[in-house]
């Protein structure tokens, strides 16, 4: 069963964490082109990884932070601008069934999240209703990654090194390869010089981990990623580092790629220092905010009705909560906190 | 098969210890039972364990255990688990009904061996099948031990949809599709058996060491299992395995 789930891990994580989800609460993973979406009720959402060049009812919004939003406003998103997978996370996270532990979709097989599948134009989603109140934090801009055209990525040779001739090791770690069109959740196949194997590419099937190079008959890599199969049968010449992998996650067709060895040692290190980015992020205080509620006459009907969410000053006195003149809004039923999104993804 | 096991990086979340490198009854024995020594000790930092024809891939958490930890952990339980027997092996039933619309390819198979159908299906549904290892697809077994005589080469060209619970035949190979899938082997026959169902615990019906005996069923038969498979009911015929003495 493939693992899944985002492809750009980190950026997934951080998105979380700036609207105070658990890190691997589930979110959207929006790859190349965008989507609209429609809040049906006040929550905080964040935008990390490709950007999509977001705009809130049609103002231009930052990514790498909280931001808050009300009922029925409109986030769009477009065709990227750079690196290719954005990711949006709301407050709470997304509500759909755990399968087999997970809530990612997995769409080879049509398993998980939203009914195994992408989502579609009207599809509504339901989130998680956050524990405490809603809160959210900014990305320091030293934490945020380049999302450039050229990727140097670091391996750990191996498992089946040994499987290719020290030309083709050298072929390997010393050339310039291209990414191809044939690049997705499954794995990014690239294009360069051949990587000359000792006896031919296949082996007896074994486990492929996260980030396997393998490389095929015609000596081409492909590099497998969280929608692999779990075995397989070409040799692997290295694997990536773990650190390394979200930003091949963001590499698109065109963009450049080498490859460098390292010890697993050196890789170990790479992961500690890319955990203490994270958690000097989840150190950082939340501000917390809140919209008003109260209740309103219309057309002779009592309804609830919340303000638009504000920052909660912790400093200032506690007062009574007052509506904010014409930013009031009303909502249908009393569950002003539901937290429905609705999703209209456009189709070309 | 190797004297001593070899340890190999797989980046820096899994390492592969690999124990052979060949397809054999003996080496797939010793897969299996270092498998279960080490799920059951519950190493720690180990995450997951991925057993193959060979090898096998232990996904880690290097935060809680360094590779060196790890490596000196798994040769110490690798060491006192060298003489423990696994567990005795199952056999699990999966009842097929050969030919027709549920194996549109036993004509094909039947006259590149040149043999009749029925004899085709005695001898497929003749032996016990060693699962070798589980992958590709959800809940796919690769299974071992099919007779040469019933050999036949993969499709020209693939099919682009095969119902789920068709089994066929690609050269020395057989094996049962669990969820509709692409592919090009031969159809000889299907079986309503799901072995892999996301919403039943545990989800897939087989593992690795595991046998599967293929029995020849009538269509009838077929209609009632799949109605039981479908309503919950259907339980799997499972017996021990007796002189597998490969």
């Amino acid at each position: 069963m493939a693992a899944s789930g985002a492809l750009d891990e980190f950026s997934l994580r951080v998105a979380n964490i700036l609207v105070g989800n658990d890190e691997g609460a589930a979110a959207l993973e929006l790859t190349f082109s965008g989507a609209r979406l429609r809040f049906l009720a006040p929550t905080m959402v964040s935008l990390t990884g490709a950007d999509l060049g977001p705009e809130l009812n049609g103002t231009p919004v930052a990514r790498w932070e909280a931001v808050p939003v009300d009922r029925d406003d409109v986030l769009s998103l477009g065709q990227v601008r750079a690196g290719i997978r954005g990711y949006l996370a709301v407050a709470g996270g997304i509500d759909v069934p755990r399968v087999l532990g997970s809530r990612s979709t997995y769409s080879r097989s049509k398993l998980g999240g939203f009914d195994g599948r992408p989502l579609q134009a009207r599809d509504i989603l339901r989130c998680v209703p956050p524990g405490g109140r809603l809160r959210g934090k900014k990305t320091p801009a030293s934490s945020i990654p380049d999302l450039g055209h050229v990727h140097e990525l670091r391996v750990v040779l191996g498992p089946q090194a040994d499987a290719f001739t020290a030309d083709g090791v050298r072929t390997f770690l010393s050339s310039t390869y291209s990414v191809t069109n044939l690049s997705d959740r499954t794995g990014y196949r690239l294009e360069g010089p051949a990587v000359e194997h000792v006896s031919g590419a296949d082996m007896i099937s074994d486990g492929i981990p996260l980030g396997a190079v393998q490389i095929t008959g015609d000596g081409m890599p492909i590099v497998l990623l969280a929608d692999r199969g779990t075995t397989g049968g070409y040799t692997k010449i290295a694997t990536m580092i773990s650190t390394d992998i979200p930003g091949l996650a963001q590499a698109i067709p065109g963009d450049t790629v080498t490859f460098n060895s390292v010890t697993v040692d050196e890789a170990h290190r790479a992961l500690r220092e890319r955990e203490q980015v994270l958690d000097e992020l989840k150190a950082l205080p939340y501000t917390e905010y809140e919209g008003h509620r109260y209740r309103v006459r219309v057309d002779g009907s009592e309804h609830e009705a919340v303000s638009r969410l504000a920052e909660i000053d912790p400093e200032a006195p506690t007062t009574s909560p007052r509506p904010a003149g014409r930013t009031v809004r009303v909502t249908s039923g009393g569950a002003t906190y539901s937290f429905d999104v609705e999703v209209e993804v456009e189709v070309e | 098969m190797y004297q001593r096991p070899t340890y190999l990086p797989a980046g820096d979340r899994a390492l592969s210890i690999e124990l052979g490198n060949a397809i054999a009854p003996e080496i797939s024995a010793r897969v299996r039972a270092l498998y279960i020594a080490i799920e059951e000790r519950a190493v720690p930092g180990v995450l997951e364990l991925v057993p193959t024809y060979r090898a096998i891939l232990v996904y880690y958490d290097p935060l809680l255990v360094t590779y060196a930890e790890l490596v000196d952990h798994l040769e110490a339980l690798e060491a006192t688990q060298a003489t423990a027997p696994p567990s005795a092996p199952r056999v699990v039933e999966i009842p097929t009904v050969y030919g027709g619309e549920y194996g549109p390819d036993l004509e094909h198979v039947s006259e590149h061996c040149g043999l009749p159908e029925d004899e085709v299906i005695r001898i497929h549904s003749g032996t016990d099948y060693l699962i070798y290892m589980m992958g590709f697809t959800p809940g796919f077994p690769y299974l071992g031990g099919m007779s040469d005589h019933i050999a036949t080469p993969r499709l020209q060209t693939p099919r682009t949809i095969i119902p789920a619970g068709s089994v066929g035949i690609a050269e020395k190979q057989t094996g049962v599709y669990p969820t509709e899938s692409p592919g090009g082997w031969q159809l000889i026959g299907r079986t309503p058996v799901r072995l892999f169902d996301p919403g039943r615990e545990p989800p897939v019906m087989v593992e690795a060491g595991d046998y599967l005996r293929f029995v020849s069923v009538t269509e009838n038969t077929f209609r009632q299992l799949e109605e039981q498979v479908r309503s919950g009911e259907y339980q799997a015929v499972v017996r021990a395995a007796e002189g597998q003495s490969e």
